[in-house]
């Protein structure tokens, strides 16, 4: 049950899995402490919550259930984990050596991807499109049926204006949805667009913010803007279409680890080495919940907008069932008009969102 | 004339009969007290086109042979008038102040046991903001996770310190004295000249010859003002702003040079996650050794986000009472960053960076 009311979920670096309410501000840890066992990636499977270990194991959390129901062994290139997707009812894995692999039931593929690898990602529209990139090691799109040979293949950008070459170094990836584009951030604050519909394989547009690495980045619910957060504790909101700066996120003191937006409603939920879960509004720049969690986080996931309601109309319905209880008594009693009964009913109705509102107001900066 | 003086005199009499405080008498320009002086104001006055502003006045007292000028106006503190006058203002208690301390006095004695405790007067420690990482001693997360951070091994004995000591480029001479007399402070270390180098190159060869701490004394325009403080294998690294450094030449009272014992440790304050993080960093630069021979101590007092360096030689006189000698240098150290790993700066992944106009919003709000 608490893990259904779970509105996020943290992986830390001591191993743990923490669920977080944040009506109740609580976190509640879901595994034991194992330094061995540091989160390093956790992705979504419908309603089951994969996380992948620094020691080759692949975790699988139900969070209708509230506990671990698979554990597997993908361990096979060095380094931790820096992807993990699921397709098919296969893992697909990715470690920092490069080498990713297709777990299905009976067989594995794998394909060497280049080393230093920082982040895989799959596209969420295409689930059979992989995308990697890391230090020195350019973009690729791969296809999950044709692992011999990448899709796409980025070019670096033209020399600097002392002619050296630009140093590549990608730290993030993401598919827009609704078109072919990926948008990248990397380890010299920069955020690039690429385009494998175009013939042009150099980036269609490229902006930079600040002067430290990007760590990491999340689009926005509309696909038009993009939030990146860097080693500085610094988060903005970078507008794609024009390529600038459209908001900074305040508050976060350490570098970011993982940024999650939320899927249909305006919020920002960030995780970083200063052991704090944060929650933006990215309207209003707002912080809307701050929770200490006691390690440093690695990762974030945000659950959907079905289970946010849920939750309200859980709460509501309780209050409605108790104060059903109150009307009976009063039912009983002898009625003195009308007009107070009256009275009474809608200021029921009232207090229900009053309780909501009192809740948001006490909340700490 | 004589009536200024005669309200003078006046004035005096009056606070002779209703208080018993120190000596209250005239003061003359200088501050001196005198028996009497005569002051003269003269009007506002308007000749050949200069105008006086009405605040002058001549002076006579018992020293002087004749009126005098001042050269104060009547309206300033240091006329006679107002050193006289401060004294009565600076010792007056209002009368209703004093009519509600005798009450105040009078219940309490009359409550006698059950009489209220006195209040206590708050302070900015008092009223300090309660920051949610303080450290619950009974958490096991966190206990946890400081059983296996990078400083467990030195906790756990099976590592012993051994700290480089260097500077920013060309030390000048407050630099290095510092330098030498850090070295006696901490057992094991060495001091080496910076020529130049870049940290990112000689931290892997620290690594190699098996140093476990690297601290770098940044200095600017003569003046040690920087310290970082990393931890080696691939620990964190912590960068201080220092500020107020004496040398030991330059202590008053100060006892002989320090002894080759390795010092006591003392961490004052660190209530905080982070707090716990940079109090580990700095009980990692000495030995581990319960069992104290010699009697020097290294204090890293932290009071409002200030860590204070102290190094004492104490004595117990008898099981109250202890003197202390203050022995080797003292400075005063703020935290600015600590970033995970060891020295990148540019990047390195930070875990705490002070943001100031974030962070030092409210006085009352600390971090460490």
């Amino acid at each position: 049950m608490a893990a259904q009311r779970c509105h996020v979920w943290v992986g830390a670096e001591t191993g743990i899995l923490k669920g977080v309410n944040l009506r109740r501000k609580q976190a509640t840890n879901f595994s034991e402490f194992n330094r061995g066992q540091e989160i390093s990636e956790m992705c979504w499977r419908q309603n089951q919550v994969l996380l992948g270990c620094v020691d080759g194991t692949v975790k699988v959390f139900s969070t209708e259930r509230g506990e671990f129901t698979e554990f597997h062994d993908c361990s096979g290139g060095e380094g931790p984990f820096r992807g993990l997707a699921a397709y098919n009812s296969s893992l697909i894995t990715c470690t920092e050596s490069g080498l990713l692999k297709v777990w299905k039931e009976d067989s594995t593929d794998q394909v060497q991807v280049g080393r230093g690898v920082c982040r895989m990602r799959q596209d969420p529209g295409r689930p059979e499109r992989v995308a990697t990139g890391g230090k020195e090691n350019d973009l690729k799109v791969w296809d999950l049926q044709r692992l011999q040979e990448p899709v796409f293949k980025a070019r670096n950008v033209r020399n600097d204006w002392l002619d050296l070459r630009v140093p590549i170094w990608v730290r993030d990836i993401q598919f827009i949805p609704a078109s072919d584009t990926i948008i990248t951030c990397t380890g010299h604050s920069q955020v690039r667009i690429y385009d494998p519909s175009c013939p042009q394989r150099r980036p269609v547009l490229e902006m930079t913010y600040d002067e430290y690495p990007l760590t990491a980045m999340s689009l926005t619910s509309d696909a038009n803007s993009v939030v990146v957060g860097n080693t500085h504790g610094q988060m903005a909101v970078l507008d794609i279409r024009k390529g600038r700066l459209l908001k900074c996120l305040k508050g976060q003191a350490g570098s970011i680890r993982s940024i999650q937006c939320h899927c249909s409603l305006p919020l920002v939920a960030s995780c970083g080495l200063d052991r704090f879960l944060r929650v933006h509004d990215t309207g209003s720049k707002e912080l809307l919940h701050k929770v200490y969690m006691k390690s440093r986080l690695n990762c974030v996931l945000l659950t959907s907008r079905e289970s946010w309601e849920e939750d309200e109309e859980c709460s509501t319905a309780e209050e409605v069932k108790e104060q059903g209880e109150e009307d009976e008594i009063w039912a009983s009693m002898a009625t003195v008009t009308d007009r107070a009964e009256s009275k009474r009913t809608a200021d029921l109705q009232v207090t229900p969102k009053r309780r909501k509102r009192r809740k948001q107001m006490s909340k700490d900066a | 004339m004589e009536a200024t003086s005669i309200l003078v005199h006046l004035f005096l009499s009056v606070i002779h009969l209703s208080s018993s405080m120190a000596d209250i008498s005239c003061m003359d320009e200088a501050g001196h007290p005198v028996d009497w002086f005569v002051i003269y104001k003269l009007p506002k006055y308007i000749i050949n086109q200069s105008a006086g502003l009405g605040l002058n006045y001549m002076y006579l007292d018992p020293s002087n042979s004749g009126w005098k000028q001042s050269q104060y106006l009547i309206n300033m503190t240091e006329s006679a008038t107002g050193r006289t006058l401060q004294q009565l203002y600076s010792t007056y208690h209002s009368k209703e102040q004093l009519a509600a301390k005798k009450k105040r006095q009078k219940e309490r004695e009359a409550l006698g046991d059950k009489a209220p405790p006195k209040s206590v007067p708050k302070t900015i420690e008092n009223q300090r903001v309660y920051d949610e990482t303080t450290v619950d001693p009974n958490d096991e997360e966190v206990a946890f996770d400081e059983a296996t951070d990078e400083f467990s091994s030195y906790f756990n004995r099976k590592t012993s310190p051994k700290i480089l000591i260097t500077t920013s480029d060309r030390p000048r001479g407050r630099t290095v004295r510092l330098c030498e007399q850090l070295a006696k402070v901490v057992p094991n270390s060495h001091v080496y000249y910076r020529r130049g180098l870049a940290l990112k190159k000689i931290i892997p060869q620290c690594v190699a010859r098996e140093f476990t701490d690297l601290l770098v004394i940044n200095e600017d325009r003569k003046v040690p003002n920087g310290l970082i403080v990393s931890h080696l294998p691939d620990g964190p690294t912590a960068h201080f702003k220092m500020s107020n450094m004496r040398l030991a030449k330059e202590l008053k009272r100060r006892g002989k040079d320090p002894t080759k014992h390795s010092p006591e440790v003392i961490l004052n304050n660190f209530s905080t996650r982070l707090g716990h993080s940079i109090g580990r960093m700095f009980a990692s630069l000495f030995p581990y050794s319960p069992q104290f021979v010699g009697r020097q101590v290294a204090t890293f007092h932290n009071q409002r986000d200030y860590i204070f360096f102290r190094f004492h030689r104490y004595i117990f006189k008898n099981e109250k009472k202890v003197g202390l000698q203050e022995l080797g240098p003292r400075f005063t150290l703020k935290l600015r960053s600590l970033q995970k790993g060891t020295f990148d700066s540019k990047y390195g992944e930070y875990e705490w960076v002070h943001k100031r106009h974030e962070m030092d919003t409210s006085r009352r709000k600390f971090h460490l």
